[in-house]
């Protein structure tokens, strides 16, 4: 059914901190290595080797730049998956109900098996979040790992988004976001966490932890630097007779 | 968004088809035996032309019919009971008509469920808040008065061929400089995209792929846009500011032909300026707004 179900008591989603992660892409590997691997089709790559490669992803770093008024330009390592909206445009649109929202934790899923492949919930995801499998002719998305969050044949520390468990410096966060006791809701409480585009009026679940501020430089930063001054301008002795030597030639 | 010719193809032949089942249920006095065979003929063979470009944009179409499934959510499988629908209605009508048995309720009927389907078609591309320049009422409004322009050519109803035109000119026009702004009026920027409002301007410094990928190939088509311009004016002299002299005309049958060659023409590029020129928001994060 492709009418969203009424809002779900859990709401499983990921937190993503702007600050800490570093941009090396090792959860679009990891997404990529699970999901090629989990899912009823692999993850397809056209011509993986040849002179103009591209491939299905379910996630994706980019890099952004921010200028404030004042000070150097910073940058921001950005990555975009499917943030499991409240309001998902992608589910409703569908005519044949491959595109759903799970009832009990809200998470955005696509039965393969009753995909055609007519790419209108892509067109209606303002996230870019959903990707068509060319080989299979399915679309595809982020599971938040469904096959890794419910697997009891897992240990319980794999029992994580492949993203998340994959992480370097610990950026990503899975958890329930409709509990305002959980780890994760309350990560974005103290972090001032926010939406993306709001205005598209989606309610994402996924929530993105903004930049901290930098440390300024302080003015006298240059303490030492008197110490550090050049203490010969011009050369002297030896090495003078030579410049000045050179110089006349 | 990337211009399918499967969709521009579906979009401009189901329109003309169900235009003139709108014109043909609609007539006090509609055209019966042979000449209505030919009519309807036409005008099925138009919306049955159209719905099988539509299946050649589905990657799967051996699941096509699934796609009925979901009327009570999905404008797209509302459209594919609206055609079904009025095709049915046409053809009963239609077939009444052949037989000399005229039924007129069915025909309203059927015209009814014409326009319907006409507007599910719209309703695919205006429900879509990500590409704020057909989330409007414009577009079914655009929609409709294409389908009912081309209708009255098809089924030579010259008087009001000769006020929708006009009126499609204007609103197409209209449409043009007011979806020009709407992107801008959606408040969507690359800031409010990242989260990253009021720390300063915000740009996309590099991309996450080094290829092309699926999402900037459909939503983020940017091939062309500099010839916008002319194509707009092109698609507007063929579609309504050249037919409207030849339907004044004497030899309506050869002009009247020649105008609806050019309708059509002009309606083609007018939808491939339709689907090439609307901006989805998910190219802020391309740096292709």
């Amino acid at each position: 059914m492709t009418t969203l179900p009424p809002l779900p008591q859990k709401k499983l989603g990921l937190v993503i901190d702007l600050d800490t992660c570093v941009g090396c892409h090792a959860c679009v590997i990891a997404c990529k290595g699970w999901n090629t691997q989990s899912q009823p089709s692999p993850l397809s790559d056209q011509d993986p080797y040849g002179a103009d490669p591209t491939g299905t992803f379910l996630n994706r770093v980019h890099g952004f730049e921010v200028q404030p008024p004042e000070g150097p330009a910073q940058l921001v390592h950005f990555p975009r998956s499917c943030l499991h909206c409240d309001d998902a445009p992608c589910v409703t649109v569908c005519p044949t109900g491959a595109s759903w929202k799970r009832a009990e934790d809200g998470i955005v899923l696509v039965n393969e098996a009753d995909c055609i492949g007519c790419g209108l919930c892509a067109w209606a995801c303002p996230y870019g979040a959903r990707e068509m499998d060319m080989a299979e002719g399915v679309m595809k998305k982020c599971t938040l790992c469904v096959d890794r969050i419910d697997n009891p044949h897992l240990p319980e520390e794999d029992r994580l988004p492949a993203c998340v468990r994959t992480c370097p410096s610990q950026a990503r966060h899975f958890g329930d976001l409709n509990d305002p006791d959980s780890a994760v809701s309350l990560l974005v409480a103290e972090r001032g966490g926010v939406d993306l585009m709001p205005e598209q009026g989606t309610a994402p679940v996924n929530k993105y932890l903004p930049p901290r501020p930098r440390d300024a430089a302080p003015d006298d930063v240059d303490v030492l630097a008197p110490y550090l001054d050049v203490v010969a301008e011009e050369p002297r002795g030896l090495l003078g007779w030579i410049d000045r030597t050179l110089a006349r030639i | 968004m990337y211009p399918a010719r499967s969709l521009i193809a579906f979009s401009t032949l189901s329109g003309l088809g169900f235009g003139l089942l709108v014109w043909l249920g609609i007539d006090p006095a509609p055209p019966t035996g042979w000449v209505a065979l030919v009519f309807f003929a036409l005008a099925h063979g138009l919306c049955l032309a159209g719905l099988a470009a539509s299946a050649l944009h589905l990657r799967r179409r051996d699941r096509a019919l699934k796609a009925f499934s979901q009327w009570r959510s999905s404008w797209l499988s509302r459209e594919a009971w609206a055609a079904v629908a009025a095709l049915l209605a046409g053809g009963g009508h239609g077939l009444a008509l052949m037989l000399d048995q005229p039924l007129l309720p069915l025909g309203w009927l059927s015209a009814a469920l014409a326009l319907a389907a006409v507007t599910c078609t719209a309703m695919i591309y205006a429900q879509l808040k990500a590409v704020p320049r057909w989330h409007h009422w414009s577009t079914p409004a655009l929609f409709l008065l294409t389908a009912l322009a081309g209708g009255a050519l098809l089924s030579g109803h010259v008087t009001a061929a000769l006020i929708l035109l006009p009126a499609l000119g204007a609103l197409q026009i209209w449409t043009w400089y007011d979806g020009d702004t709407r992107f801008a009026r959606s408040g969507s920027t690359p800031a409010t995209a990242t989260g990253l409002a009021g720390r300063g301007s915000v740009r996309p410094l590099f991309p996450a792929q080094t290829g092309s990928t699926y999402v900037l190939d459909e939503m983020a088509f940017v091939v062309a846009r500099r010839h916008l311009k002319k194509l707009r004016v092109l698609g507007l002299a063929f579609m309504v500011v050249l037919p409207v002299p030849l339907l004044l005309l004497p030899m309506p049958h050869l002009f009247g032909a020649v105008a609806l060659v050019s309708h059509v023409a002009g309606v083609v590029l007018s939808r491939w300026v339709f689907f090439a020129e609307a901006e989805h928001v998910v190219g802020l994060y391309h740096g292709r707004g």
